[in-house]
């Protein structure tokens, strides 16, 4: 089912894609084969691929329970929130913050979750930013 | 011979402080991020890339520490395959069939030490390789035109769906993915944005840097955790115990046919697009059986079943240099990635880099032969000292891989929309990971996509756009007639390769090479 789901899928990614080509505005500069072409045969090639996929599908792969996949979930959203507040909060403090979560969220304790988002923090900290030279965001209080 | 004039000039350019630091820090890293399971050689350089470009190093110094590191790769992870029974990377999978057995027999410091023979013979030869078949292919490379390099471009393409995967369909559908990606941004030849719905960040294009270490490193993050508790850390200082750290000679002279064979192998694996190391070890392995195994001692601890793998893997990274630096093709996920950082470093590997850079090549192969000097030291006698890296759990690793990733794409462009992108692909690449479409076809598009499609339109506009004109010239005819055959021959012959590696649960979380 996964197979079929994912070569459906692509058939109306290449469709989609397709349409954008066509959308492509040409400019006065132009050369025989223009900036549609390729696109369109790259459109095309994943939506054979995905007719093939949607027609012989592979034996189901292995999904992670409905809990894991909550799990992997929250991990994005806390990258997500990370990338977000990496500007405002600075980086020591958005980087320990965001690997103490996934240090807790691979198995580790609380506590030694916390710990571990500290020590990496201010180990990349320490090592790329004083004494590599690396510009990392500043935060209020400037780290 | 002006082979060895050219390559006395690089180890001219080798020896310097600078760049034996690099390579002695590129072999370290490298055994490292080989010998822990969740790091392997594509994504343990994906990471470092951003990282060389934030130190401002120059092409040779980049690309002498990230090589060093793919070799070092090669070698690590074998220690974490005979130690744990957990390949450290996806090459690293036949030698946990018979290297584990050694490990339980208590004959670990022996698999260690006579594989750790195996990849120095097998990266030594194969550097040499390199030295001689890199300039004979720029020979002929130099007579592509631009119809030649797109035919070349489509049959890496198709070897690799054809070759190292289990369903073609899911290979082409990679590559299309990875060449749709590229297509966003500006058309650099007629400078209108294309699938960039008006979004201004899109008008660049998606960075292939951002795409490589989202597949890569991020994604492997996702696998962790969803598969955390299973297989755990527990127990594992037990099995860290070795004993000796030199092979009895008896056991060497056994085991140098195997290595032979298998160095051969490796290289030509490695050579071939798309074929890479893990096939190549999986071909030693498979054919030193037949070849060797008369009284069935393989797969519960036969010396001659860890030698030919390692061999092999390390052999195809020196192979893969081959297509990599003369033709800018890759031959494996590692050099694709490799060849990013050169075009990041705005030089484009091929048969003009030879003539243009001749420092940057001659320096590097130089900077090979001496790493791997440099790793066999380390991986001989002080083999210890990475094995008690391996008890670093990956409950604190993982979190420290993902944000390195952060540090190193943020360094890179300091733009939060990247980061973004990157944690999309991360996301994308669990999900293709899962449903068991190979990353590497995706990361070669995003990187060829663009050349690719550059050559194709240079070609209709010599020709006027005649589209025969892409089939027109002996070496174009013999280019396609390959890549189809490349493609073809797999599905004709039934998958041999592929399936069979296969058959553990464990190919997912594995890293590609």
């Amino acid at each position: 089912m996964s197979d079929r789901i994912l070569g459906g899928a692509s058939v109306v990614l290449a469709i989609f894609f397709i349409w954008a080509a066509t959308q492509i505005e040409l400019s006065f500069l132009s050369d025989p084969v223009g900036p549609k072409t390729f696109p369109i045969i790259i459109g095309v090639m994943v939506g054979v691929a995905g007719l093939v996929i949607m027609l012989r599908p592979d034996p189901e792969p292995q999904w992670p329970a409905l809990g894991r996949i909550l799990e992997i979930v929250a991990a994005v959203v806390v990258m997500v929130a990370y990338a977000e507040l990496l500007p405002e909060i600075g980086f020591v403090i958005a980087t320990a913050i965001a690997a103490a979560f996934l240090s807790w969220r691979l198995g580790a304790g609380p506590i030694q979750a916390v710990i571990a988002g500290i020590a990496i923090s201010v180990g990349i900290y320490v090592i790329f930013h004083l004494i590599l030279g690396l510009s990392l965001a500043r935060g209020p209080f400037g780290f | 011979m002006d082979v060895f004039s050219s390559l006395a000039d690089g180890f001219a350019v080798a020896l310097t402080w600078q760049n034996l630091l690099l390579a002695l820090l590129g072999c370290l890293l490298g055994t490292i991020i080989g010998a822990l399971p969740g790091l392997g050689p594509s994504n343990g350089v994906a990471i470092l890339i951003p990282l060389a470009f934030t130190l401002g190093l120059a092409a040779t110094p980049a690309l002498i520490l990230l090589t060093s590191v793919y070799y070092g790769a090669m070698y690590g992870g074998r220690i974490s395959s005979i130690l744990l029974n957990i390949p450290g990377d996806e090459p690293a999978m036949m030698t946990t069939l018979d290297g584990y057995p050694m490990a339980m027999k208590g004959q670990a410091g022996e698999a260690l030490a006579i594989s750790g023979i195996a990849s120095f013979i097998g990266s030594f030869f194969a550097t040499w390789g390199l030295v001689f078949l890199a300039p004979q292919l720029v020979k002929v490379a130099l007579l592509f035109g631009p119809a030649e390099y797109f035919a070349l471009f489509a049959l890496a393409f198709a070897t690799l769906g054809g070759l190292a995967s289990r369903n073609q369909a899911k290979a082409v559908l990679a590559a299309g993915l990875g060449l749709g990606i590229a297509m966003i941004g500006v058309d650099g030849q007629t400078g209108v944005p294309r699938f960039s719905f008006g979004e201004v960040h899109l008008y660049d294009g998606i960075h292939f840097l951002t795409a490589i270490v989202g597949l890569f490193a991020l994604s492997e993050v996702f696998l962790f955790i969803e598969h955390r508790g299973q297989g755990g850390d527990e127990n594992r200082s037990e099995k860290l115990k070795l004993g000796r750290i030199l092979p009895p000679m008896k056991m060497l002279k056994d085991t140098s046919g195997a290595m032979a064979r298998s160095t051969v192998l490796g290289f030509i694996a490695g050579v071939l697009p798309g074929a890479g190391a893990s096939l190549g070890s999986f071909m030693a392995y498979a054919l030193e059986k037949k070849v060797s195994d008369k009284k069935r001692t393989f797969g519960t601890g036969d010396p001659r079943g860890v030698a030919a793998p390692e061999a092999a893997n390390n052999a195809s990274a020196g192979g893969a240099m081959v297509p990599m630096l003369a033709l800018g093709v890759p031959g494996s996920g590692t050099t694709a990635v490799l060849l990013a950082m050169l075009m990041a470093l705005n030089i484009t590997p091929g048969p003009l880099l030879f003539q243009k850079n001749p420092d940057v090549v001659w320096g590097l192969i130089a900077a090979l032969f001496i790493g791997n000097v440099m790793l066999l030291l380390l991986n001989l006698p002080m083999v210890g000292l990475f094995v008690r890296v391996l008890m670093v759990p990956s409950k604190y690793l993982l979190p420290a891989v993902a944000m390195l990733s952060f540090v190193g794409i943020y360094g890179v462009s300091g733009s939060i929309f990247d980061l973004e992108v990157m944690i999309l692909f991360g996301v994308l690449g669990w999900a293709l990971r899962k449903l068991d479409v190979p990353l590497v076809p995706v990361v070669l598009g995003v990187l060829l996509g663009n050349q690719m499609e550059v050559n194709l339109r240079r070609e209709m506009t010599i020709s006027d756009g005649n589209w025969f004109s892409l089939i027109d010239s002996p070496l174009s005819i013999a280019l396609w007639t390959v890549a189809i055959i490349g493609f073809l021959l797999p599905i004709i012959v039934g998958r041999y390769f592929r399936p069979k590696m296969a058959d553990s649960d464990e190919m997912e979380i594995a890293n590609p090479d």
